[in-house]
């Protein structure tokens, strides 16, 4: 079955000083599924989220995606290939519309072009689609927004509908829910459902309930290993995953 | 898909061309008061004026769209100078070698102003790829020291180098003649400056408004974000730091035909914290501001010039003041006050 592996991991590593964040991370996640990686604060997670998109390296372990070492790919080119992540802290461009910031994702079809002596007129192309995905996540009416004056919810909205722009085939969401009132998360986690149909999603979550419904396959980390994976009935009764949650206090 | 989506791209499309509208019309104004300024104010102060104008514009391209701040970009403007009057003077480029005294070197006599200011862009792009290539790796207060570093060397090179006449600086630099139009008459020199600011203005706000000037406001505003949207961030950087060298060695090589001096003061770190003043004072990131920020600098040094050394206080004072109480600059604060993007 491994061709419908779209991301695997072997014996990833990573060290900070003596210190390992993330040790020997077997992962697989398979084409078209919805996978969570959870685990109580410090277990590795958002780590292990960084060096899968190479915005870290690691310090020893391979990464393949769709079958290709990406071990030593940069950032923006494994975004160019389909990878694409999003941020723990929301990551939209504030003082750019929200018609605006998803412009800039779309705009990317040019590819990489430097042309300062084109009027941005030629960007009014993408307005359309901009605007059907803003429809798309419910932000309609903020289109012409500036993103900074947009309330916290509908700013991971607007993460979202960007990173769809890309067409990515698959998403790296850091904790969408992360902050969020519980109207928000019904509201994203709905959204994540309806935007998994078509591709495979990774998604770092701290808490386990708000995975439980979304998610086909869970990891659990701890302490920068993993400790149990499985479906949520699987994880949820391993006592393993109870004594680590219950010994951090949740 | 609802009815409301393509409204709000409707909506999208209304919203450009009013900014479009306000630029044109704050463009217009700006023209007529350069055009009716020389008959009233002495042409060759205002030329000074325009050049630094056009320096600040640059810089401001760097620190307001794609949110660099380089605290060498005096070795742009200085050194652009020191070849377009070099060139426009004596007209020679010598590689000799010093101590064995052979190098390769050629002697063409002076050279008509136009051929002069393109070479000191040329240079000055260069530099910038170069200097921009070693500093963009580094971000914030290193990637301003390493410029300021590297601003120094460029200083030593011209106090050495032969052809700048070291301390003296390259004097009575020749204005030539455009066109069979003698430029040596102020009048026509100052249209003729004119004329290169408002192309050099007009590119700085075709850059800021073109597609890959969209792309370096993502950077500004999120570079993390946008490399993880696929965009090569130090490539973008670089090409913007290389326009922003450029355009100060536009201004660089026509303020040392203007002035028809050359000299270490605009190669000097100072020249390079003045254009950060000049840029705060108008207001970082808009259009107009830098040029309302250079006139209003220039206008002091000229006009408080018998305070002497008191005019670094007045401007310290200025500074101070502009920092704590509108920090959006002058055109900054209009802009917010009118809601408009000047």
């Amino acid at each position: 079955m491994a061709g419908d592996i779209i991301l695997r991991t072997q014996k990833l590593t990573r060290e900070f000083k003596g210190f390992v964040a993330v040790e020997d991370v077997d992962l697989s996640i398979r084409r078209g599924t919805i996978h969570a990686l959870i685990g109580p604060n410090g277990a590795g997670k958002t780590t292990c989220f960084n060096l899968l998109t190479k915005f870290l390296a690691p310090t020893r372990g391979q990464i393949f995606y769709k079958d290709r070492d990406i071990t030593a790919a940069q950032p923006a080119a494994v975004a160019r290939m389909g990878l694409v992540r999003s941020f723990q802290i929301s990551a939209v461009f504030p003082h750019l519309t929200a018609l605006e910031n998803v412009r800039v994702a779309l705009q990317r079809e040019r590819g990489e072009s430097f042309d300062f002596w084109r009027s941005r007129r030629v960007l009014a192309q993408w307005n359309d689609r901009a605007a059907a995905l803003l429809d798309e996540v419910g932000l309609t009416e903020f289109a012409q927004t500036p993103a900074v004056n947009m309330p916290y919810g509908r700013k991971r909205a607007l993460e979202i509908a960007t990173t769809l722009a890309l067409e990515p085939e698959m998403m790296l969401l850091d904790e969408p829910m992360a902050g969020m009132g519980h109207e928000d998360i019904d509201r994203v986690a709905a959204l994540i459902k309806k935007i998994a149909a078509q591709r495979t999603i990774l998604m770092v979550e701290h808490n386990l309930s708000v995975v439980a419904n979304l998610s086909d396959r869970i990891t659990v980390l701890t302490r920068g290993r993993i400790l149990a994976e499985g479906d949520y009935a699987t994880v949820s009764s391993d006592p393993r995953v109870q004594q680590a949650y219950m010994g951090s206090g949740h | 898909m609802s009815a409301a989506a393509p409204a709000a791209a409707a909506q999208a499309a209304i919203a450009a061309p009013d900014a479009a509208r306000d630029f044109r019309i704050a463009f217009a104004i700006m023209t007529a008061l350069l055009i009716a300024a020389p008959f009233v104010v002495y042409p060759v102060f205002l030329m000074q004026a325009l050049c630094f104008a056009l320096f600040a514009c640059a810089f401001n391209l760097l620190i307001g769209y794609v949110g660099l701040l380089s605290f060498g970009h005096a070795m742009f403007m200085g050194f652009a100078g020191y070849i377009a009057a070099h060139l426009a003077k004596v007209g020679s480029i010598d590689f000799t070698l010093p101590l064995i005294g052979v190098g390769p070197h050629w002697r063409f006599g002076p050279l008509p102003p136009l051929v002069a200011i393109a070479a000191g862009v040329v240079c000055s792009a260069l530099l910038g790829l170069l200097v921009g290539a070693l500093a963009i790796r580094r971000q914030g207060i290193y990637f301003a020291m390493i410029t300021l570093a590297l601003a120094q060397m460029v200083y030593f090179f011209c106090l050495q180098a032969p052809f700048t006449h070291g301390e003296d600086g390259i004097q009575s630099v020749p204005r030539g003649k455009l066109l069979g139009i003698d430029l040596s008459v102020d009048l026509s020199m100052y249209f003729f400056v004119l004329a290169i600011f408002l192309t050099g203005f007009l590119l700085i706000y075709r850059i800021i408004h073109s597609p890959f000037g969209e792309v370096l406001k993502a950077i500004r505003e999120n570079e993390a974000r946008a490399v993880s949207l696929g965009y090569s961030v130090d490539r973008y950087k670089l090409a913007a730091f290389v326009l922003s060298a450029a355009l100060s060695g536009l201004a660089g090589a026509t303020k040392s035909l203007a002035m028809q001096n050359a000299s270490l003061t605009d190669v000097h770190w100072s020249m390079s914290g003045e254009v950060v003043l000049m840029t705060l004072i108008g207001g970082l990131g808009t259009i107009f501001g830098p040029v309302v920020g250079a006139f209003v600098i220039i206008a002091m040094l000229q006009y408080l010039s018998p305070f002497g050394q008191w005019v670094t206080i007045m401007q310290g004072v200025i500074f101070v003041v502009c920092v704590l109480a509108f920090r959006r600059g002058v055109i900054g604060e209009l802009a917010a006050v009118w809601r408009k993007s000047l």
